[in-house]
């Protein structure tokens, strides 16, 4: 190579290294504000602040939720396996709220460790699949648990 | 090896290279792409939880997948304007941005879309959405800046450094759902692993990747030979290419 060439060519690595590093640095300064949400782990080790508007994020625990009949107030807890919070919620669930599945709620946490939410969003995860699938997956595990916590339990919500 | 990339410098070349390529890209870029989207839209199965509005994924991920694919030509296109001063490299940077905006607008748009009924939202500021729309933004500033000097060598290596920052938004699109928690889901569309959909539902994804991949050659060409014909307008060659156009 032309040695005028591989000098531009070492000044351009250089330019990329350096914005690389400065933008590495700078994101992972920032790491707990690009994080959109905390987990429950992180609320009951007390690493989120009370009473200021958070996320929390997780799965809907198995056989959690309870919906006031009189009222469109709901409360379910978020596990992500180790520890989960209590999420109390009035307002109207996105259609693919379930038990087990992920879910982003925001709110504030109260000091009695309630986390009150006024908002609550569905968290997709990666997986598709038919719902002949899903059906077959639901009856080889006997029907207990719905077929997604098979394939995604611990890889995150 | 080395004349193939000497070649690529001559703009006349490149334009006759061109004119036989597109055909091929044109031809072979609808069939792949109608095939996919009317197998995907039409009889791949439904998802066993979003039921039929998980069907855009046949639009939002090749968009969104093209969008991060043209920039990083785009960069390498930089790479080779900042160090052989090669035209050519230029001429690619300035014909693609525009493609790879619609691109990402299309990825952001039907990822609203899709996000309205089935998160509960159509847009939240998590790490994924965020940087998608940096990178909107990058494309916006590659146009602007290369539309606002007219000075052909200063406007080219101009843009060239700022592709080239821009570059590093690349890695954190597509790594932001594995680093911090988001909103958006993790891929689904993977080639190296095992994808997280049955295979009835991948092929037509892939063939509409595939297809939108030489939808874009088809366009860069076109654009590209647009611009060549700007640039070298005052050459014989292309006077010669006019008159025979003309007669």
């Amino acid at each position: 190579m032309h040695p005028i060439r591989k000098k531009r060519l070492i000044i351009v690595l250089f330019l990329l290294a350096g914005i690389a590093v400065a933008v590495g640095l700078t994101t992972y300064a920032l790491r707990q504000n690009i994080n959109l949400f905390y987990d429950p782990s992180q609320i009951v080790a007390g690493e989120a602040p009370v009473d200021v508007r958070i996320r929390a994020g997780g799965m809907v625990e198995e056989g959690s939720v309870l919906r006031d009949p009189e009222s469109l107030k709901v409360e379910f807890k978020v596990t992500d396996f180790n520890s989960s919070v209590l999420v109390e919620y009035t307002g109207i669930l996105p259609d693919l709220f379930a038990e087990g599945q992920g879910v982003v709620a925001m709110g504030r946490m109260t000091d009695n460790g309630r986390f009150v939410a006024d908002q609550v969003l569905a968290k997709h995860d990666e997986n598709y699949m038919p719902p002949e699938v899903a059906e077959a997956l639901e009856r080889a595990s006997g029907g207990k648990h719905k077929a997604v916590d098979g394939n995604s339990t611990g890889a995150g919500y | 090896m080395w004349q193939f990339f000497h070649k690529l410098g001559s703009p006349k070349w490149f334009f006759g290279i061109a004119n036989r390529l597109m055909p091929w890209l044109m031809w072979g870029g609808v069939v792949l792409l109608f095939a996919g989207l009317i197998w995907g839209l039409a009889f791949a199965p439904k998802d066993y939880l979003q039921g039929n509005s998980y069907r855009i994924i046949f639009i939002h991920v090749p968009s969104a997948f093209l969008a991060q694919s043209v920039y990083i030509m785009m960069a390498v296109a930089a790479v080779v304007t900042l160090v052989w001063r090669m035209k050519l490299a230029d001429v690619f940077v300035k014909a693609a941005a525009p493609v790879g905006a619609v691109l990402t607008f299309l990825a952001l748009f039907t990822g609203a879309v899709w996000g309205k009924p089935t998160w509960g939202t159509w847009w939240i500021w998590d790490a994924r959405l965020t940087s998608m729309l940096i990178l909107l933004f990058l494309y916006f500033g590659v146009i602007a800046l290369g539309a606002a000097i007219s000075d052909e060598k200063s406007s080219a290596r101009a843009v060239a450094v700022l592709v080239l920052v821009g570059v590093v938004n690349i890695p954190i699109i597509k790594y932001s759902v594995e680093w911090w928690n988001t909103l958006h889901q993790p891929a689904t569309f993977k080639l190296t692993e095992k994808p997280a959909m049955p295979m009835e539902m991948w092929v037509p994804l892939l063939l509409s990747v595939l297809g939108l991949y030489l939808i874009f050659g088809w366009f860069a060409c076109l654009r590209m030979q647009t611009e060549i014909l700007v640039r070298e307008r005052r050459t014989r060659w292309v006077k010669a290419l006019v008159q025979a156009e003309e007669s």
